[in-house]
C-alpha cells in the first residue's frame, strides 16, 4: 500500500464556460479502495472519465503510475487496458457472444491467442459467478449478470486500476446485491478500485477512503469511519442525510 | 405502385397495336425479324449498364467509408476535410462532372506528363463513384452516429485503437443500418449511368438514342427503354427488401 497508483493535483476542466472540476486533488494508492458520492450533477462521472481519458482536463496534473497523462493520443495509448472501467450501462458489445465480449480486449490489444484469451475469458466468467452463459448474447442475460459479464470484460485485461461509474444504478433493486458480492471479492482480492456509488453498505465494507463532491468540487475526503460517524461539512451532513434515509 | 404503372404500359401497348398509323410498336415486334434483331440491339446495353453501376458502387462504397472516418474525428480539421468534400461533391451536378472527368482531367493528367487516357467506360464510373462517395459518406456517418458512444468508450477502455474499435465494434454494429440505404444508392447509380450515353458509352440509353436516330420511333423506344430500367430497379429493390428482411430478423435475435 505504498504506490502510488493514481494521482490527481489541482485538476480543473471546462466544459465551454461551464466549470465541471475545480481544483481537484486526489491520490489513490496501490491497493486502495476510493468511494466517490455526491450529488447528481456534481462531477463524479467526469473526474473518473478524466482518469482513464474518455475526457480530457484543460489544467493540472494526472498521473497513473507516475507518469503523467495528457491529451495527447499516445499518453491515452499508454493507458489503454491498464486502467478498466465499469460503466453505469454495461456498455457490453451487443453484437459478440459474452466470451468474444471479454476475449476482443485481450486478442486484439494484449496480442494473446485465441485459445489463451479463451482461457482467460472462462477464468474471469468463473470469478463472476456466470460460467455458463458464455455462449449467449449479453441481450438474453438479465441486468445483473449483463453487468458482471462488463466487470469480466475489464478483468481479462488484468487492469492495475478498476473504476466503477454507479455500477449498480441501472439495475433492478433485486439484482444490486449480486454485482456488489463480485465487487467486494474483488476488493478483498486487492483490487484498485476507484468507485462512484450511493451504496453506503459498500462503501462501509470495501472503502479505504471516501470521497465527497459538490458542485465540481472535493468537499470533503476521509476514511469512511469518520467519514460516516462525523462529516465535517453541512453539505456532507445534508447529503449523507438524504441517502442513508432509503 | 410499380404494378400499376407496368399496367398502365402495357395499355399503352395495347392501344398502340388497334391504331398503326400513329403507333409503330413493329420495331421491337420480337416476332420480326428486324423486331426482333432491334431488342436484342437495344439489350444488349444491358451488361455495360450493370457493370458501370455495380464497378461505380463498389468504388463509391470504399471511398464513402475514406471520406466518412474523418467526419467521426475529435479533430476540427479532419471534420473540415469531411465536410468540404461532402459539400462540394454533392453541389456537383452530374452531367458537368462527367464532362470535366472526361474531357478536362486528361489534360490535367497531360499537363502533369502522364499518358492516362479516360476512356467513356471509366470516364462514367470514374464520375458516378465520386459523385455517388458524398451521399454514401453521409449513410455511413448517419450509421456510425446512430451507434451509441458507450460502444466506442467501452471499446477503448479494453486497450483497442481507433481502426480496431471501427473493424470489431461500430461498423458490425452500424453495417445493419448502413446496408439497406447503401442497397436504394446502388439504384440511384443504375439511373444515373444512363449519363454515360453522352459521352458516347454503349450502355442502355445511348443504344436506345442510336435506333431512334435510324428508326424515326422514339416512343416506343423510349418506352422500352425505360421499361429495362424498370425491370433493372426492380431486381435490384427485391435484392433490398430481402436484405432488409435478413437484417431485420438479425436484430431481433
Ligand atoms: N459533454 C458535456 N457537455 C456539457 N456539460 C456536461 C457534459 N457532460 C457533463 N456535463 C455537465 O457536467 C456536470 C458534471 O457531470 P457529471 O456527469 O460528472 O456529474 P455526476 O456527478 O456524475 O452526476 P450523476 O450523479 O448525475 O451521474 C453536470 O452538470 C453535467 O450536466
Ligand atoms: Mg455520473
Amino acid at each position: 500500500m505504498s504506490e502510488i497508483a493514481i494521482e490527481m493535483i489541482d485538476v480543473n476542466k471546462w466544459y465551454g464556460t461551464f466549470h465541471v472540476l475545480k481544483n481537484i486533488n486526489l491520490t489513490v494508492q496501490s491497493g486502495e479502495k476510493v468511494v466517490i458520492c455526491g450529488p447528481s450533477g456534481s462531477g463524479k462521472s467526469t473526474v473518473v472519465r478524466c482518469i482513464n481519458r474518455l475526457e480530457e482536463h484543460q489544467k493540472g496534473i494526472i498521473r497513473f503510475e507516475g507518469n503523467e497523462l495528457t491529451n495527447d493520443p499516445k499518453s491515452v495509448a499508454s493507458i489503454q487496458g491498464e486502467i478498466g472501467m465499469v460503466f453505469q450501462q454495461f456498455n457490453l458489445f451487443p453484437h459478440l457472444s459474452v466470451l468474444d465480449n471479454l476475449m476482443l480486449g485481450p486478442m486484439k490489444s494484449r496480442g494473446l491467442s485465441r485459445a489463451q484469451a479463451e482461457e482467460r475469458a472462462r477464468h474471469y466468467l468463473d470469478r463472476v459467478r456466470i460460467p455458463d452463459q458464455a455462449d449467449k448474447r449479453p441481450s438474453q442475460l438479465s441486468g445483473g449478470q449483463q453487468q458482471r459479464v462488463a466487470i469480466a470484460r475489464s478483468l481479462c485485461m488484468e487492469p492495475k486500476v478498476l473504476l466503477f461509474d454507479e455500477p449498480t444504478s441501472a439495475l433492478d433493486p433485486e439484482m444490486i446485491s449480486e454485482v456488489l458480492d463480485v465487487m467486494v471479492e474483488l476488493a478483498q482480492d486487492g483490487m484498485t478500485m476507484v468507485v462512484v456509488t450511493h451504496e453506503m453498505g459498500f462503501a462501509r465494507k470495501v472503502a479505504d477512503k471516501m470521497v465527497f463532491m459538490d458542485e465540481g468540487e472535493i468537499v470533503e475526503q476521509a476514511p469512511p469511519t469518520q467519514f460516516f460517524e462525523a462529516p465535517e461539512t453541512n453539505r456532507c451532513k445534508t447529503f449523507l442525510g438524504q441517502i442513508l434515509q432509503h | 405502385m410499380t404494378r400499376l404503372f407496368i399496367s398502365l404500359l402495357g395499355l399503352l401497348a395495347l392501344a398502340g397495336c388497334s391504331s398503326s398509323a400513329t403507333w409503330g410498336w413493329y420495331v421491337i415486334d420480337p416476332t420480326t425479324p428486324s423486331g426482333w434483331t432491334n431488342i436484342k440491339f437495344l439489350i444488349s446495353g444491358m451488361g455495360a449498364t450493370i457493370q458501370i453501376s455495380v464497378i461505380a458502387a463498389l468504388i463509391s462504397i470504399v471511398l464513402g467509408l475514406l471520406v466518412a472516418l474523418p467526419g467521426q474525428s475529435s479533430k476540427r480539421g479532419w471534420r473540415m476535410v469531411n465536410r468540404v468534400y461532402v459539400e462540394f461533391i454533392r453541389s456537383i451536378p452530374l452531367l458537368p462532372m462527367l464532362f470535366w472527368v472526361f474531357y478536362g482531367l486528361p489534360i490535367i493528367f497531360r499537363s502533369m506528363g502522364l499518358n492516362i487516357p479516360i476512356d467513356p467506360f471509366w470516364g462514367a464510373i470514374i464520375t458516378l463513384a465520386i459523385s455517388d462517395s458524398a451521399f454514401t459518406a453521409e449513410i455511413y456517418r448517419s450509421g456510425i452516429q446512430s451507434i451509441a458512444r458507450g460502444q466506442s468508450e467501452a471499446a477503448q477502455t479494453v486497450g483497442l485503437n481507433y481502426f480496431q474499435t471501427m473493424r470489431y465494434v461500430i461498423l458490425p454494429q452500424a453495417i445493419r443500418r448502413i446496408l439497406p440505404p447503401l442497397a436504394n444508392q446502388f439504384i440511384y447509380i443504375v439511373k444515373m449511368s444512363a449519363f454515360a450515353s453522352v459521352i458516347g458509352m454503349q450502355e442502355l440509353t445511348r443504344r436506345a438514342n442510336e435506333l431512334v436516330v435510324t428508326e424515326y420511333r422514339p416512343l416506343e423506344l423510349y418506352s422500352l427503354l425505360i421499361l429495362e430500367y424498370l425491370v433493372l430497379v426492380l431486381i435490384i429493390s427485391a435484392g433490398v427488401r430481402w436484405l432488409e428482411r435478413r437484417m431485420g430478423s438479425d436484430e431481433r435475435r
